[in-house]
């Protein structure tokens, strides 16, 4: 699933971090996901949980949505778009790669394929909470 | 914070032995002909070979391969569909063939989504049809590919020859291992190409005769393999 590889990024992610930082235990790793990404929260919970490094045990995992946000680059038009209306096919490949949005959506206003995806895209760390050695 | 993306990119290589970009300064030179048929020969050879196209606005290996409709398999990640004994992997998967228009930033972004979620597995050879030039794919490509090397692809143009000789000096300023030079789309053969490439100390690797029936077998894989054009193709593969 896709939520693995997201899920494998945001721990090795986390662990160098922490590691650079000299933190030892990692109590909260707090993440914010594109809505464009259309991530299952369960199942990317579940592969958080399963490749946990020895370094966040006992983490607490907290995610959070971006909503999708796109500014028209033509005409200026901005809008929201609840992923919830895409059909079967844009959803997967847009959930797969977020930059087939310019393939399959275009700017209500004006029709043009050329906006910005300006919230609402990848995946990001927000914050690590955690122990440093004594 | 980095982009968790990238932290996961150089592993998903760990079980390819070699990666070859097949690569150009400019358009229209045949590269991804050389790319597929370089990676047919590869495979006829017994080795096990993936085929990475990377022009994401204009791809167009799947037609040279005769493909369309594949789909790749959600396994913790994806794992790329097999084509012609080849681990196939390419944006029209996604994108239904349709029109990709995508600025800089975003051909950008799709790259590293796609290499980040893509599950190889166990290559001799992964071969990348790269887009041409020196702009986002390529520098991407040197960013974050470990051990990638590069097989380079130019006309007997001068024209060519230009952007092809600036591609070369970008690698060599990088410390980018590059393969050599191939001379595709030869008519007449002269010296000229082969004495710049000398010049400024790259290999070339041999000419491609200019040849019409690759054209015409476009899509059509026993026919492609039956050219002139594949033939000399698997000759320089072998030296590779």
């Amino acid at each position: 699933m896709h939520e693995w590889a997201l899920a494998e990024g945001i721990v090795k992610t986390a662990d160098k971090f922490a590691e650079d930082q000299g933190i030892e235990e990692i109590t909260e790793v707090k993440i914010m996901i594109g809505e464009l990404q259309q991530v299952e929260h369960e199942i990317i919970e579940f592969a958080l949980d399963q490749l946990r490094t020895p370094r966040m045990k006992l983490a607490k995992f907290t995610i959070e949505t971006s909503p999708a946000r796109f500014k028209c680059r033509k005409c200026t038009h901005e809008w929201q778009l609840n992923t919830r209306n895409l059909d079967k096919e844009t959803g997967e490949a847009i959930h797969f790669v977020p930059e087939m949005a310019h393939v399959y959506l275009t700017c209500p206003n004006c029709g043009s394929p050329d906006f910005e995806v300006t919230e609402g895209r990848g995946v990001w760390l927000v914050s690590i909470k955690g122990r440093k050695k004594e | 914070m980095s982009d968790p993306r990238l932290a996961i990119i150089p592993g998903r290589f760990d079980n390819v032995e070699r990666i070859i970009a097949v690569s150009s300064g400019k358009g229209g030179v045949g590269k991804s002909m050389v790319a597929v048929a370089l990676a047919l020969s590869l495979r006829a050879h017994s080795h096990k070979v993936g085929l990475l196209d990377l022009d994401f606005t204009s791809p167009s290996t799947h037609v040279i391969l005769g493909v369309e409709g594949l789909y790749p398999e959600e396994e913790k990640g994806i794992t790329p569909p097999e084509s012609q004994g080849l681990s196939y992997m390419s944006i029209v998967h996604y994108s239904a063939d349709e029109p990709v228009p995508l600025r800089g930033l975003d051909a950008s972004n799709a790259i590293i989504e796609l290499l980040a979620i893509t599950r190889w597995e166990e290559l001799d050879y992964l071969i990348i049809d790269m887009p041409p030039g020196i702009g986002d794919a390529t520098l991407d490509m040197l960013r974050l590919i470990p051990r990638i090397e590069f097989l380079v692809v130019t006309t007997p143009s001068r024209l060519a020859y230009e952007s092809v000789r600036k591609l070369l000096v970008l690698l060599k300023d990088q410390k980018i291992p590059t393969i050599g030079v191939v001379e595709n789309m030869v008519v007449k053969q002269t010296d000229f190409i082969k004495e710049e490439i000398h010049k400024i100390g790259s290999r070339y690797l041999g000419a491609i005769d200019h040849d019409a029936s690759a054209e015409a077998a476009i899509g059509h894989l026993e026919k492609l393999e039956m050219t002139h054009f594949y033939r000399q193709v698997e000759k320089i593969g072998e030296g590779i």
